[in-house]
């Protein structure tokens, strides 16, 4: 095919990102679990790119969660997304970036509702306007915050301190990327690639100097599946789904897993240690797990950005052997200190997956 | 009143996501319930497609409807934008609005999720809450969770958080005023009424299970209906 062809067709895989002053709206998993993700993304925003961006303190949950576990009712999400609005209005903003992958999908999910529905948009106006006595704009641009990384992956390039490069080989680092489900699988068109070509993560790993691994089951769920995982009966859904990911990429030898969805990371990191203490296997090199990052890590990282200061310290599967292959310097005696340099113990050893 | 097909087709979900199916099988060969659990989407379409009143209380009274992970893979390859994963959306609310969910093992777990989910909405103004969630229900979670969980406030500090502190910031204190505004919208479009409805039900079902129940995570349903597992839920 002629190039003009292939870009014509790359073309309808794009999406419009804005430029500069967001609101930033937080996910309730990734504060839970990847608290210094949120703190590096801002930190980057800021200080690398000096962009405007905005979190007001009132925005709460957008019950997402609940949603897809069916005990919120679809107009009291779609109320809940209405008063983000108000507040994103409010605050004089009309550029939304969600932390959170389903969050995204959520608000992506209600304008589409609305835009074909539009006396559900009134519905949802009056409930808002008598529970709460507020009005919103829609935003004009809405963007998870991984595409925002992803626009500026080539000005965080351009002031990288380290290269996604093993420095023993010469060789670039072989990354198996994992795009959150809500990204862009219900709605292909509003997520960079689409739902069969996910560029938002591999076009950072290119640009950092990486290289991604396309193996049979990169699409697959990581397993959340929300009741699935919240309910203790059925979270061997969420073990049989990520073991069936590992499987698959095992032979293709990764150097490590990157990662957009605030709860895939969680899923991906944890189950290795589940699965090493249910069959005592493991998927990484030498007694250790494959190391998953959060995209914000890895900006954080190829930045020089103290792997302790972005939270690498309460990963389950020892980062480690991925900063020894970039050259990334870190001193564990300061891996599980407090914010005044005072000492917080140790975690314990697992039974089988290796640790530092 | 309304037939159960009648209200289940009122559903906005129902309409965005049942078009026509075709019966080719895409959505139960995408999806990973169908290869975890004795699940097929595309027969559960088909199903409701038929509009039978009967079929559809068996449907909304057992497990079947509770096997979806909502991870819409689905709706990406469906050649005829269907969305199975919609229309077990729309499946388990009618499930919870007319009791049938305390029918089934799976359904009766909507106890578990109102309260532990439901619950950190209403208190905290987060989905998740984890502080004292520990290895004993989430045993997966592993060692440095541990840590984390001895650690808690003191590592969020570590890493730029403002815990329980007013002002931005991770796991800050949500404002009193913004929850009640949670609250009232929950009041106003149907969120207290499904919780009402889903802990009134349930009540019902423990005294004919002849199982203990009380508010709260301590009670002798509630451990069941979180752990119980019949091991009769995936394929041979």
């Amino acid at each position: 095919m002629k190039l003009e062809g292939l870009k014509k067709i790359w073309k309808e895989y794009q999406k419009e990102i804005a430029d500069n002053n967001y609101f930033y709206v937080r996910s309730c998993v990734r504060q839970n679990f990847f608290p210094g993700s949120e703190t590096t993304f801002l930190r980057i925003m800021k200080e690398e790119l000096g962009k405007n961006i905005y979190e007001n303190p009132c925005h709460t949950t957008c019950t997402a969660i609940g949603y897809h576990g069916d005990i919120i009712p679809l107009d009291t999400v779609m109320t809940v997304v209405a008063r983000q609005f108000a507040l994103m209005t409010e605050s004089g903003y009309e550029n939304l970036v969600p932390s959170c992958i389903t969050s995204f999908g959520l608000y992506t999910e209600v304008l589409d509702t609305w835009h074909h529905f539009p006396e559900i948009e009134e519905k949802i106006r009056k409930y808002l306007k008598k529970a709460t006595g507020r009005e919103f704009e829609k935003p004009k641009n809405l963007a998870h915050a991984s595409d925002i990384i992803y626009k500026f992956c080539k000005e965080i390039a351009a002031k990288a301190k380290y290269k996604l490069i093993n420095t023993n080989t010469g060789e670039p680092i072989k990354v198996v990327d994992h795009i959150g489900c809500h990204y862009s699988k219900m709605f292909p068109s509003k997520g960079i690639g689409g739902a069969e070509y996910p560029y938002v993560l591999q076009g950072m790993i290119e640009a950092w100097g990486g290289e991604i691994i396309d193996y049979p089951e990169r699409r697959h769920c990581c397993g959340f599946g929300f009741r699935q995982f919240i309910v203790q009966a059925n979270r061997g859904y969420s073990v049989s789904c990520s073991k069936k990911k590992f499987d698959s990429m095992e032979q293709y030898k990764p150097d490590m897993i990157i990662t957009n969805c605030p709860g895939c990371p969680m899923f991906l990191d944890k189950l290795q240690y589940a699965i090493s203490e249910m069959e005592g296997k493991v998927y990484g090199e030498n007694g250790h797990g494959i190391p998953v990052f959060t995209y914000e890590e890895v900006a954080g990282l190829v930045l020089g950005y103290d792997p302790w200061d972005i939270g690498l310290q309460v990963h389950q599967v020892a980062c480690e052997p991925l900063l020894d292959k970039i050259g990334i310097p870190y001193d564990l005696s300061k891996k599980y200190l407090d914010v005044n340099g005072g000492c917080l113990g140790k975690p314990e050893k697992a039974n089988v997956l290796k640790t530092y | 009143m309304k037939s159960l097909v009648e209200n289940l087709f009122d559903d906005i979900r129902i309409k965005e996501g049942l078009k026509a199916c075709i019966n080719c099988g895409t959505c139960t060969a995408i999806c990973p319930a169908a290869s975890f659990y004795d699940y097929d989407p595309r027969e559960l379409t088909v199903l409701v497609q038929n509009k039978n009143e009967q079929q559809l209380k068996n449907l909304l009274s057992s497990d079947y409807i509770w096997y979806c992970g909502e991870c819409m893979s689905c709706k990406t390859r469906c050649p005829k934008d269907n969305v199975p994963g919609l229309i077990i959306e729309a499946l388990r609310s009618l499930s919870q609005d007319t009791g049938l969910f305390i029918e089934s093992e799976k359904g009766r777990q909507q106890l578990y999720i109102k309260r532990v989910i439901g619950g950190w909405i209403l208190k905290y103004g987060y989905c998740l809450y984890l502080e004292g969630v520990g290895t004993n229900t989430h045993p997966e979670q592993g060692p440095v969770w541990d840590w984390r969980q001895k650690n808690w406030s003191e590592t969020l500090k570590r890493l730029g958080a403002n815990y329980k502190g007013d002002g931005p910031g991770i796991l800050r204190k949500i404002p009193e005023e913004a929850l009640e505004e949670i609250r009232k919208i929950f009041d106003e479009t149907g969120a207290t009424a499904r919780f009402n409805k889903i802990e009134e039900y349930s009540k019902k079902k423990a005294a004919e299970m002849n199982l203990e129940f009380g508010d709260g995570l301590d009670n002798e349903y509630f451990h069941h209906i979180s752990t119980h597992n019949s091991n009769k839920h995936n394929r041979e």
